[in-house]
């Protein structure tokens, strides 16, 4: 029921974004969504990939820090409420979101809604027992 | 204008009486730690020389060097020469790694150090008349209680203000009548566009003269400190270890040089490199013996400093040599506001914080008339995090605990792997963008 999400460390400099997607095309990696966190002084770059191992091995050997983290991908309807019904039953489970970000799947019916929780053992259960459909890593790309 | 001397006969004594005082000074210190600190006892016995061998002041090269190291070995007592039921202050400043450098006094250092500081504030016209504002720092930095002891021995009135608060400063100022200011030269230069900000006349306020130190500053910040405060600069010099301000002291007779206070600091310049005395006038590393201290005595101590010494007369009557000002360091020091810092007081930090490579860089900038400093770190695979908060954490804790143990706040950025130089020979720790 995770996700795996491959971070990466991102130098407030220029070009950074660019070279690590040129990096990841040049070896047929495919993105499926991502999100960027940015401060003042540095930036975290959060992607869903294909080849999980693949793009870490790649992105390291080019000189990056890369680091690897569960989330957990949440399908809703493409409908107004529908992020807000999944916030609702996080809410009564007193949870707290650390980051989350979306994307809309290719049929455009669905959303897929990624998140990171501190407890994440306690969303996926408060989550699957309000009904919500969680997707695994091979289904968020087969999307 | 007749120049003023606080203490004239002594100030103004031809080099042979001078030269025979500090040779009587300079027999009796060596004798007095031989007999008392077994450290100094242990390098002169090392080197062998005994104390009955001092014969003349040339005799001074054949005693060992102390340096900065000796200091950190015996640390935090034990190159003190009295009991410590004599010692009635202690200061500290940076050590080269975790620990501070400790100075003692005894009651009658206190009393030298206050008198060698009402001749520089006197060398710089000061007199029981003047309102001084007191803008070192107060506390074990040897700046703020140095200048204060000094402008009481000299029956002025000292405004004890310490650093920081700006705005108050400037309304004490105008409020008090301020004639004589003493600080850092670069927060003079705070002060100067505060008040401009502020809308401040400085030509309606009582400050006549500046008395600067505790940080390089170059001539170019002298006139523009003279001309943005409408008053006359003066360079100050001293260190912790040798005694605090009060060590030299520029005059009002020349824009080049201080005055050494050779009857309780005896200077001399070597190569730091073969440890070599340097023929007169020569560039060099600056090394001070302490003629009259009771709790911390130095001999031949390494300042690592870089300095010549100016031996023609001055035009005030002093016959006491002169220092040309300070114009680098033969370490790798950094002064940041005033706070000595050295590279490694931050690696050592860096090493104690879990997950931090040992690949840093120090960048320091002048922003304004603020020198700021910034510690690159390369965040490794077992720093990093997805989660923004626990970056910033990091740094923040980083930057705490450099605050904690330099005094000095950082900025710390995190930077890609592989990022920061890497040579096989000394790495670049430090990029000092300053222009002194």
């Amino acid at each position: 029921m995770r996700v795996q999400q491959i971070a990466v460390f991102l130098e407030n400099k220029s070009g950074r974004l660019a070279e690590i997607t040129a990096t990841l095309a040049a070896n047929d990696i495919n993105i499926r969504a991502l999100s960027v966190a940015d401060t003042a002084d540095f930036g975290i770059l959060r992607l869903i990939v294909n080849d999980v191992e693949k793009a870490k091995m790649v992105l390291k050997s080019n000189g990056f820090t890369v680091g690897i983290t569960n989330v957990i991908a949440v399908e809703v309807d493409d409908r107004s409420g529908g992020l807000a019904s999944v916030l609702k039953s996080i809410e009564k489970a007193h949870l707290n979101v650390e980051y989350m970000y979306a994307f809309v799947n290719k049929t455009g019916e669905n959303a897929v809604l990624i998140f990171r929780f501190d407890e994440m053992d306690k969303a996926i259960a408060a989550l699957l027992k309000d009904g919500f459909t969680l997707l695994s890593g091979e289904q968020v790309c087969a999307l | 204008m007749t120049t003023l001397y606080w203490e004239e006969e002594i100030e103004t004594l031809p080099r042979v009486g001078l030269e025979s005082v500090q040779l009587t000074r300079l027999k009796h210190l060596v004798a007095r730690v031989y007999a008392t600190v077994a450290p100094y006892r242990a390098k002169m016995d090392a080197a062998g020389v005994k104390p009955a061998d001092i014969k003349t002041l040339a005799d001074l090269q054949k005693l060992p060097f102390t340096v900065k190291d000796d200091l950190r070995d015996n640390y935090p007592f034990g190159l003190f020469t009295v009991p410590m039921d004599q010692v009635v202050r202690v200061h500290a400043s940076s050590g080269t790694t975790g620990k501070p450098t400790v100075v003692g006094y005894t009651k009658k250092d206190i009393e030298t150090w206050s008198g060698v500081m009402a001749r520089a504030l006197t060398c710089a016209g000061a007199t029981s008349r003047d309102m001084i504002h007191n803008a070192y720092g107060y506390g074990l930095f040897t700046g703020g209680l140095g200048a204060h002891y000094g402008v009481e021995r000299l029956g002025a009135t000292v405004i004890p203000v310490s650093g920081g608060n700006t705005k108050r400063q400037i309304t004490i100022m105008q409020d008090f009548r301020s004639s004589v200011l003493l600080s850092t030269p670069s927060y003079a230069l705070n002060l100067a566009d505060a008040m401009a900000e502020l809308g401040v006349d400085c030509k309606a306020l009582a400050l006549r003269v500046g008395i600067f130190g505790a940080e390089p500053w170059s001539e170019n910040m002298r006139n523009e400190v003279e001309r943005k405060l409408n008053i006359r600069a003066v360079d100050i010099y001293g260190l912790s270890e040798v005694m605090g301000p009060g060590v030299a002291m520029q005059c009002l007779e020349t824009d080049r040089g201080m005055h050494i206070f050779e009857d309780h600091f005896l200077p001399e310049i070597i190569d730091p490199d073969t440890g070599e005395v340097l023929p007169p006038g020569e560039k060099g590393e600056l090394v001070f013996t302490t003629l009259t201290k009771e709790a911390f005595p130095l001999i031949r101590y390494r300042t690592k400093d870089i300095s010549r010494l100016i031996h023609e007369p001055c035009a005030c009557g002093r016959t006491m040599v002169r220092m040309e000002k300070v114009t680098g360091r033969t370490d790798d020091m950094l002064i940041i506001r005033g706070v000595n810092v050295f590279p490694s007081q931050v690696e050592h930090v860096l090493m104690g914080t879990e997950g931090v490579e040992p690949h840093y860089q120090i960048v320091v900038n002048r922003e304004g008339n603020l020198d700021t400093m910034a510690v690159r770190v390369e965040v490794s695979e077992a720093l990093f995090s997805d989660e923004v908060k626990t970056l910033e954490k990091l740094t923040r804790k980083i930057q705490g605990d450099i605050k904690d143990m330099l005094g000095v706040t950082c900025k710390v950025q995190l930077v890609e792997p592989r990022t920061i130089q890497r040579s096989e020979g000394k790495a670049q720790r430090v990029i000092d963008n300053r222009k002194m």
